[in-house]
């Protein structure tokens, strides 16, 4: 019978040294949460979240700002910036190349994307941070760009939103690395100054130089459930203090117990949050 | 914008030397230099939220004549000094007692003066607990907001936002073998190399020292040290420190407030220009 009679030969090999296996990279993943296999398509239409615990997965600096955004749609600022290897450093192989490859990789021209768009209709600078690449660490390009966004939304009178995940500061830019702490810091000054509101939305993970200084200055910080937050990593500490961390330290839940967030926000929430503490800080968006 | 700074040549004998110089046993800290400087100094305490932390020293008293209020690192000298000063490793309450003596000195009109010397803010349960990030954060930005004249000298190690927490000032120096850095040599190879024992390699590769600091723009000037070191006369170095901050005070007296705010952004806007467009 022709029901058991295969008519295709399409399950021989394309050689016979080819590569046998069936590529399936990519179409599902496997919660780091609860460890169940999800599918990919739909992880991404729940906006990265597992359907079954509610994980929040890591996501690129695009994917964040087309979530937060109207539409999805946004105009990127300072795109064509990019470092200089200041220093000439190397360590396991030179500066410059390692940026060379991790534009390549991410796509990206540095750790940060800044840009304007709508967020239920009102307009709002912001800048998401790219946790791939070298990190996610903050040298001269990302507090450039930032402290351009700031600025810029200084003179648009439109509030500041800037989405954290970073490793702190970029140790290949030494001390100018440190100096984007600072000059950051003063630029928030000058939007506190011009009564504009900041939103800090610190996600998986943010520590070091970054939550040290602009992730912690937002009229409002905000984050992403169950994500490591701290100056410190948790390495260092255990090193420092030579016993092991309770469970759950330097989590989002363990920062608002302690008193340094204003909430924990699903990501599903986020847009709604923003745009309601903007219609309180600045009146209703016509 | 600009490309690439012009450096010293980098060799990690002078770095690595220089990173033990300001490490050295006998290097003059923080107090040494304020008892010198500031006869009758009168210290104050306390964050007022939680407690007061021993590895920052904050006060006041005449500089030749000149009313400021000191803010200054203190490491330990002994082991018993060491611990209670914390080997200079501020907690949050450290970084909330010093923005609220310079709060208290930008109200009376005041400078402040900010010796900072540090391996880094204390990285223990506790500090993460009340806020080590939250705390540096903060001062970073009201240090930027302050309407009086503030001058920071690194008097030994500048440990990364530990040490920045009480930098951000109109005029930032540097003793000449003090160091300025992101992060410790040490853990910086230990990042790389997976051994702390390449420190030295590191401090070259981290451009950490007093010229480089000035080549790369990131501070306006270095205060000489006498012989070998500060350690070796330190009524000299107190001498020099004493003569630069006297000069800049000076300097920064005849500005108005709005003129030292904008002087301080416009320092830390551009620092850094790094990049191509």
């Amino acid at each position: 019978m022709s029901w058991f009679t295969r008519k295709q030969p399409s399950l021989t090999p394309d050689s016979e040294e080819g590569e046998r296996k069936v590529k399936t990279e990519g179409l599902w993943l496997k919660c780091e949460g609860c460890g169940q296999v999800i599918w990919r398509k739909g992880l991404e239409e729940n906006l990265w979240l597992c359907e079954k615990c509610g994980y929040h997965f890591k996501v690129d600096a695009v994917t964040r700002l087309k979530q937060l955004f109207d539409d999805g749609d946004f105009t990127e600022h300072d795109a064509a910036l990019v470092s200089t290897d200041p220093l000439g450093f190397a360590d396991s192989k030179p500066y410059g190349r390692r940026l060379t490859e991790n534009r390549a990789s991410t796509g990206l021209p540095d750790a940060v994307i800044c840009a304007t768009g709508r967020i239920l209709g009102r307009p709002v600078e912001a800048c998401a941070m790219e946790l791939k690449f070298v990190g996610g660490s903050m040298g001269a390009v990302v507090g450039e760009k930032i402290t351009r966004a700031i600025e810029r939304a200084i003179v648009a009178r439109s509030p500041v939103v800037i989405v954290s995940a970073s490793g702190g500061a970029r140790m290949q830019e030494g001390a100018i690395s440190l100096m984007q702490m600072a000059k950051v810091s003063s630029a928030l000054m000058r939007l506190d100054e011009a009564k504009l509101p900041y939103i800090s939305i610190l996600t998986d993970p943010t520590t070091g130089g970054v939550t040290a200084s602009y992730a912690m200055l937002g009229d409002l910080n905000i984050a992403e459930p169950g994500a490591l937050i701290g100056f410190a990593g948790p390495r260092v500490i255990e090193q420092a203090i030579r016993q092991k961390l309770p469970a759950g330290f330097q989590r989002s839940e363990f920062l608002l117990q302690h008193g340094f967030l204003d909430a924990v926000v699903k990501r599903p929430d986020l847009r709604q949050y923003l745009a309601q503490s903007f219609d309180f800080f600045c009146g209703k968006y016509a | 914008m600009s490309t690439s700074p012009t450096l010293p040549a980098a060799t990690s004998f002078d770095a690595w030397a220089r990173v033990q110089l300001a490490r050295h046993p006998k290097r003059p800290h923080a107090l040494d230099y304020i008892q010198k400087l500031i006869p009758g100094f009168q210290e104050i305490h306390g964050d007022r939220c939680f407690g007061d932390d021993a590895a920052i020293i904050c006060g006041f008293g005449l500089l030749r004549e000149r009313p400021v209020m000191v803010i200054g690192q203190q490491k330990g000298r002994d082991t018993k000094q060491k611990l209670v000063r914390n080997f200079g490793m501020p907690k949050p309450e450290g970084y909330r007692k010093a923005m609220r003596a310079m709060a208290l000195a930008e109200k009376f009109g005041r400078p402040v003066v900010a010796l900072l010397d540090t391996p880094g803010a204390y990285p223990g349960l506790d500090a993460e607990e009340r806020g080590q990030a939250e705390a540096i954060a903060y001062n970073l930005r009201e240090m930027a907001r302050l309407r009086v004249p503030v001058v920071s000298v690194v008097i030994g190690e500048g440990g990364s936002g530990g040490a920045l927490a009480l930098g951000v000032a109109n005029r930032v120096y540097m003793l000449e073998n003090a160091v300025y850095s992101v992060i410790s040599p040490e853990s910086c190879a230990a990042i790389i190399w997976r051994d702390a024992k390449n420190a030295e390699r590191a401090a070259a590769a981290l451009r950490i020292t007093a010229p480089d600091l000035k080549a790369l723009g990131l501070i306006d000037g270095i205060v000489p040290e006498p012989g070998e070191g500060a350690h070796e006369e330190p009524d000299a170095a107190t001498f020099h420190l004493s003569a630069v901050l006297d000069k800049v005070l000076g300097e920064l007296a005849a500005m108005s407030a709005d003129e030292l705010v904008r002087d301080r952004y416009e320092k830390f806007r551009r620092m850094g220009n790094f990049f191509q467009e």
